[in-house]
């Protein structure tokens, strides 16, 4: 796509050196001359924020790590925790600390924010199809290594979203069959999170972003062999549809680059704590879980999709379905080159999956709003209704049902009942006492009599019954609940799942084969700019 | 056939003829097959311990014991103890919990198990019924559930709404086991050792 090589030193050094180790040939070929598709839009411009947010975060980091202490500190009773101290430390005490710890975790934010932006903008525009599948798979990665990474960092400051987020995750692989527990152990290095956890997770947190670094390199490689996508799909025809990347690309990029940085400083500056848990800044106890667990906001779509999973499904539970549910959703982008079977790339010209696009995006923002809820929230209005029988006048008669074995307990109850229906009781109701005690009570006579009561939630209900119960004031009052449809997040979260899970194995793949595509005008899928003004006019 | 191997293939041929060639080349692949094997071997053995390196180190594993005094637990308290640095329940039931386990013995359980079955210590006897020494952490993902909540009169887990009974079975929710039991043995009528 760079075609040959245009650039010419200049000075008697950049010639020697050229001759040697041709390193600014590279750079002038690739961000300087290399030629750019006229027609790309501000969506494009989330590659170079990427690459300015992976320098922000390796600086600001190796700085952090100069005063991180990783350790947890001796647990005697309370928890003092060095590492939560040195963090507070940072905050407070070392100059500038403040600035830039908040840079960098504010900044692992806004990693994910552009990261997001940037990968939907390759959906949208079908840059992940021939001839850059590659260049897609590099990028998927580097978003494996950015979860695993902001993961590990978050554990670092030690708080009580630290510890626990760390336990869920880790306890994650204990549901792997056979081996789950030994590889749990493995990356804990114990029993449970502790100091070698932390050890190690400080040590891959440093590791990781510089192997971010090296796949960017190869992402960037890939895309200068392929070329850019656009937002039209269609390849540059010629080199009038082009333009060089300096200064054309390098200044867009950089207003781009300018306009994000101030959305971030605001953050920084203003809003430090707002996108994090107020409950990191509790010291982490390994004796107390926080009520309310959840992940950094932009694991949040992830962590819905591992709860959604609340059924077993035959040898699979539903902790295990979960699990492999929630990597099938990131493993699933590997293989979307080859899912999506349209040979149209930009969504712009495929009207019925553009819609599906939208949807899909809706969708995954639900998933991430449904992940921060509590999982048996209802969402439907529900009316909670029980019916309580009993019998007015009569005689009661008790039986009591004692056996040896637990195992025939049953066929005792079953058959004192029936002694009781056979001698003309109404009504029997069985309490059972232990494993072989029971006693089994009948009402023989009396009149049937039923009340229902009902509330806005289960609690109520249970104490609307207890007063009823009260007021009935017989012996035996059957209380029967009726159990009405209750739309809960998880249900919700269930759908939301489905359709993720749809728009890349069903929906694309299928909507390639059939979908008629909207016409490409002509300006677009000619080379009109080489061609000459009168032809171009005659067609528009 | 690389370049060396054609040369030599011609010298040999010159001489000795057909039969020759072919043992030249079958002793190559031999030592070609046995250097990969040695190489691969090498490789497995050089990595090991790196990946070894993680597993818990000998301080860690060595065999951490707790020993709980029960004298100051009153009937319908728990404590929380470590042990390995997993926190452990100690919990003093009452007699109504205890009858509790004891009638859902036979009822639908996820995992069933006998309330008499979760008592046994370590040594094989038999336990008390008012003292159950239980893992605090949830088997679904090892959040620590807290007690009197949920339905079933037991322990409730926040993080994903798993429900446990007074005898630490799960009865509703994701988690796949109930809570497991801590290996214990009675030192004194008032005293365990966890361990
Ligand atoms: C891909 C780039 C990176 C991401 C997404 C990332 C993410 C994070 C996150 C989310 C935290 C927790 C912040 C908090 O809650 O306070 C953190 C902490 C930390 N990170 Fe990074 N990080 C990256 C690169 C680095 C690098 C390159 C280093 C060092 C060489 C580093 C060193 C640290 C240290 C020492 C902490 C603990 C101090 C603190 O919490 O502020 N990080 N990181
Ligand atoms: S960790 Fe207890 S329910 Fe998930």
């Amino acid at each position: 796509m760079s075609g040959p090589s245009t650039y010419v030193p200049q000075t008697g050094f950049t010639r020697w050196l050229d001759a040697r180790l041709p390193i600014v040939r590279l750079a002038h070929d690739s961000f300087v001359a290399y030629p750019t598709p006229r027609n790309l839009n501000y969506w494009y411009t989330f590659g170079a924020i990427l690459s300015m947010m992976l320098v922000v975060q390796i600086i600001t980091g190796v700085v952090l790590a100069m005063h991180y202490v990783a350790s947890t500190g001796v647990h005697t009773g309370g928890y003092s925790s060095i590492a939560f101290a040195s963090v507070q430390r940072i905050d407070r005490d070392v100059p500038y600390g403040w600035l830039i710890q908040n840079i960098h975790s504010v900044g692992a934010s806004m990693f994910f924010i552009a990261v997001y932006v940037h990968m939907f903008r390759g959906l949208y525009y079908g840059s992940y199809k021939a001839p850059r599948e590659v260049l897609w798979i590099l990028g998927c990665l580097i978003y494996l290594l950015m979860v695993a990474t902001a993961f590990l960092g978050y554990t670092l400051p030690w708080g009580q979203m630290s510890f626990w987020g760390a336990t869920v995750i880790t306890n994650l692989l204990g549901a792997v069959p056979v081996v789950g527990e030994s590889i749990k152990n493995w990356l804990m290095g114990g029993f449970s999170i502790d100091n070698p956890t932390l050890n190690r997770f400080f040590s891959l947190h440093y590791l990781l972003p510089f192997v971010i670094a090296g796949v960017t390199v190869l992402h960037v490689w890939a895309l200068h062999v392929t070329g850019q996508n656009n937002p039209a799909g269609v390849p540059v025809k010629s080199a009038e549809d082009t333009v060089p990347f300096t200064p054309y690309a390098t200044m867009k990029d950089a207003f781009a680059v300018v306009l994000f940085m101030l959305m971030f400083a605001a953050f920084v500056f203003f809003l430090p704590d707002a996108l994090g848990h107020t409950d990191n800044y509790i010291p982490a106890n390994p004796l107390v879980t926080p009520a309310h667990i959840v992940p950094e906001w932009y694991l949040l779509p992830f962590y819905a999709i591992l709860r959604a999973i609340d059924f077993n499904v035959g040898p699979i539970d539903s902790k295990l379905g979960g699990v492999i549910l929630m990597f099938a959703a990131i493993a699933v982008l590997f293989v979307l080159p080859w899912l999506d079977t349209s040979s149209v790339r930009s969504m712009r010209y495929r009207p019925i999956a553009r819609i599906c696009f939208v949807i899909f995006v809706v969708v995954s923002i639900a998933l991430g709003w449904a992940g921060a809820q509590n999982p048996s929230l209802v969402l439907n209005p529900v009316e909670y209704r029980a019916d309580l029988n009993w019998a007015q006048g009569g005689a009661l008669r008790v039986a009591e049902v004692q056996v040896s074995d637990p195992g025939q307990m049953d066929a005792a109850i079953e058959a004192s009942t029936k002694e009781l229906t056979d001698a003309g009781a109404s009504y029997t109701y069985v309490a059972r006492e232990s494993g072989t005690r029971a006693t089994v009570s009948g009402l023989v006579g009396g009149e049937m009599q039923t009340q229902t009561v009902s509330a806005h939630s289960t609690d109520e209900l249970e104490e609307a019954v207890a007063t009823a119960k009260q007021g009935v004031g017989a012996p035996i009052v059957e209380v029967a609940r009726h159990t009405p449809f209750e739309f809960t997040v998880t249900r919700l979260a269930q759908l939301l799942t489905a359709y993720y899970f749809a728009f890349f194995l069903i929906i694309l793949p299928l909507l390639g084969l059939r979908e008629t595509p909207g016409r490409v005008p002509d300006t677009i899928a000619k080379a009109v700019l080489s061609r000459q003004p009168k032809t171009a006019g005659a067609e528009a | 056939m690389d370049i060396q191997e054609t040369r030599v293939a011609e010298a040999t041929a010159g001489a000795h003829g057909a039969p020759e060639q072919d043992e030249g080349k079958s002793r190559r692949d031999f030592i070609f097959v046995a250097t990969g094997a040695v190489a691969a071997v090498g490789a497995a053995m050089t990595v090991w311990p790196f990946i070894d390196q993680m597993n818990p180190a000998a301080d860690t594993k060595a065999l951490s014991t707790t020993e709980v005094d029960l004298s100051a637990l009153q009937e319908g308290q728990q404590i929380v103890v470590t042990w390995q640095g997993k926190p452990v329940f100690v919990r003093r039931r009452t007699p109504s919990e205890i009858a509790a386990a004891q009638r859902d013995d036979f009822a639908q359980l996820k995992d069933p198990e006998t309330d008499m079955a979760r008592l046994v210590q370590a040594n094989g006897e038999a336990g008390k019924p008012e003292t159950l020494i239980l893992q605090a952490a949830c088997t679904h993902l090892g959040c620590i559930p807290t007690f009197a909540e949920g339905a079933y009169g037991g322990w409730l887990c926040a993080c994903h709404g798993s429900q446990y009974d007074t005898s630490g079975r799960i009865r509703r929710g994701p988690a796949p086991k109930n809570l497991l039991i801590a290996p214990y043995v009675y030192l004194t009528d008032t005293s365990i050792r966890i361990g």
